[in-house]
């Protein structure tokens, strides 16, 4: 493991556009996603489903398979122009750990599988790294989990072997999409905390998936927010959370529900988020923003800085 | 006070209890899973009950043999003064039948596919209402899709024409169709969008309010029951471990699990790390652990816990199951 100093760029994609080949032709589902991931950082990336969220994280990591397809975009990998190994450059963490987990091996033998294919260690050297993971992810009494089957464990503890799984090649970066969507409250907390860990002992670079801006609150460092396959707002989350500028960043953090805050009505978005497709034209925004100009329905607004948070929205 | 509309006393619902044929002969028994185990609550007409649990913890359970789609084990549950068993069999009569109505989580899967809207909504309002005129059936429907959020131009659609927020409008539209008063939610915005969550709270708010329906909400998100609940049952391991009024449980939680849950729920507004996370997670419900089944989670479990199981007890503004104060 050589990892780079904390901050440092590791993984940035420009540009990326992905579309889903059709009998109709092309279909859009990215256009135009950029972002920047650091060592020792998390990105969180939001948004509603359909938003492309999954799409960029597997885009960084090259598992787009046909009909979904990489049209366009550059990928550099510490400095260098290429697309990232999968697994020892960029490794993943999924949502559901019980489909992650193939049923029928113990999580040892997955464990020790990975290992040997990445690092082509001897079965004894495996074993004891595979041992030495469980331990570093929180797994209890890992001799015995390394016997056992999937099934046999919790979600939370599931999770935390995938996690075991995602680290075995020493990856620089860490896709980990929607990773506590499938879990509890209360084991979401631990597994939130368990990546910021591991994120700062590792120094790796996170890219956290996730619909909930609480998680980013309380993991991440930066934030991407994503509407209709594109970033409409990025930046620090200290910054954008506690005074988000564009409106669709505005409108879903008055819409989502805080503990403490009972409210006569909520304040909500109307309307849906469109399917690829069917965005509207200009900013894809505009059917449902309260703000809108003449100039949101014909000219899409670019992402533009502004101090440390860019946006993309006519308002500026 | 309002008068009681729905009254469930020592709801259980156990599966598995009845060896099968092999094993009976074999002599052996099969596991008991006690997915509910003796839960007790009311709801006054036009108030809302909240259950919130984690997974396995058996809020859906108690939703599905209240609504009648399941048999209890033992327990009895009345709903404007009809014993579920009578309403679910028919004997009630009709009217009875039509007092309650759910909704469920993913509006993907409870609308039949190749019914249109119309249909769907249709089908309720003649079933209920054997002696109605169709154009009358016909006017009542499009009143329907007005009332959550649709036009009467989507009646010849089918569901998967609209989106899963539009798609839940039409199930919540068809749970109104029977003018029902009391409305079992089970999660009805988990495979929601936020955006469309903030939608479909605010319309089953406004229902209340114009139809003074009871409704049984339950959810795993916490934000969300504070936000539409009157009173608030905590669910563990199939019992009820704190049931109180929403202010009271939200200003000063009585039992741990309540705190645990409280604690852990992610803000938009506490940027950075907790400090410590809850350790442990819940435990197996086929092996449930003995006394208080929270015990080996509990930050301030002593001896007794571990032998002996709680009872619900009075505490401000409702009862708690925790031997300790």
């Amino acid at each position: 493991m050589n990892h780079p100093a904390p901050g440092t760029v590791v993984l940035e994609a420009e540009d990326l556009v992905v579309e889903r080949n059709g009998p109709d032709g092309a279909l859009r589902l990215l256009d135009g996603v950029s972002l920047t991931l650091r060592a020792c950082m998390i990105l969180g990336v939001v948004g509603e489903s359909g938003a492309g969220k999954s799409l960029t994280g597997a885009a960084l990591i090259d598992l787009l398979d046909p009909p979904l397809r990489l049209r366009s975009g550059r990928l550099r990998f510490c400095g260098v122009e290429t697309m990232p190994r999968r697994g020892r450059d960029v490794s993943m963490v999924f949502q559901d750990p019980l489909t992650a987990l193939y049923p029928l091996f113990p999580i040892g033998q997955q464990l020790v599988e990975t290992i040997r294919v990445h690092h082509g260690t001897s079965r004894a050297a495996a074993e004891a790294r595979a041992h030495d993971l469980l331990v570093e992810v929180g797994v209890s009494a890992p001799r015995d989990r390394l016997l056992q089957y999937p099934h046999e464990l919790s979600g939370g503890m599931r999770q935390r072997v995938v996690l075991a799984l995602a680290l075995a090649p020493d990856p620089t970066v860490l896709v980990a999409d929607e990773p506590t969507t499938a879990l509890d409250v209360s084991v979401q907390a631990q597994i939130v905390a368990l990546i910021r860990r591991l994120c700062d002992e590792r120094g790796m670079a996170v890219m956290l998936i996730t619909h909930d801006i609480g998680v980013v609150a309380e993991a991440a460092d930066d934030v991407a927010v994503m509407y209709a396959g594109r970033i409409v707002e990025t930046g620090p989350v200290a910054e954008v959370l506690t005074a988000p500028r564009h409106p669709y960043t505005k409108g879903l953090l008055a819409a989502t529900l805080e503990l403490g805050q009972r409210r006569e009505r909520l304040a909500q978005i109307d309307g849906t988020a469109p399917r690829p497709g069917a965005w509207p034209t200009g900013c894809r925004f505009h059917p449902r923003c309260p703000d809108r100009l003449a100039v949101c329905a014909r000219e899409a607004p670019v992402l533009t800085p502004d101090g440390r948070v860019s946006m993309a929205c006519w308002h500026g | 006070m309002a008068e009681t509309l729905v009254r469930v006393e020592g709801l259980r619902r156990h599966f598995g209890a009845r060896a099968g044929f092999v094993a009976r002969l074999a002599g052996t028994t099969r596991p008991l899973l006690r997915a509910v185990d003796g839960v007790s609550f009311t709801i006054e007409a036009g108030r809302t009950l909240g259950l919130v649990g984690e997974s396995g913890c058996g809020k859906s359970t108690v939703a599905r043999c209240v609504a009648g789609l399941q048999p209890l084990t033992a327990g009895e549950v009345h709903i404007a003064g009809h014993e579920i068993r009578a309403i679910a069999s028919g004997a009630a009569g009709p009217h009875a039948r039509c007092q309650t109505q759910m909704i469920f989580q993913d509006p993907f899967a409870s609308l039949n596919p190749r019914w249109r809207v119309g249909r769907t909504l249709s089908d309720p309002l003649s079933t209920f209402d054997r002696d109605a005129p169709r154009a009358a059936i016909a006017g009542r429907v499009a009143d329907l899709l007005e009332q959550v959020g649709l036009s009467r131009g989507d009646l010849g659609k089918y569901p998967h024409e609209f989106s899963g927020g539009q798609r839940q409008r039409i199930a919540i539209a068809r749970a109104l169709a029977a003018s029902p008063a009391f409305i079992i939610a089970d999660e009805p915005t988990s495979a929601l969008d936020l955006s469309v969550q903030a939608q479909i709270l605010n319309l089953l708010q406004q229902i209340q309010r114009a139809r003074q329906v009871s409704f049984l909400f339950i959810s795993h998100n916490l934000a969300v029951i504070e936000h539409m609940a009157d009173e608030v049952g905590v669910m563990y391991l199939g019992r009820l471990v704190e049931r109180r009024s929403a202010a009271a449980l939200f200003a000063d939680p009585a039992h741990p699990y309540t705190r645990l849950l409280i604690e852990t729920v992610p803000s938009t507004r506490r940027i950075g790390p907790r400090r410590t996370p809850p350790q442990g997670e819940v435990a197996d419900p086929m092996r449930p652990p003995s006394g208080c089944t929270f015990h080996p989670r509990c930050p301030i479990a002593e001896a007794r816990c571990r032998s002996e199981t709680p009872v619900l007890r009075p505490t401000a503004g409702g009862v708690v199951a925790c031997h300790l104060d």
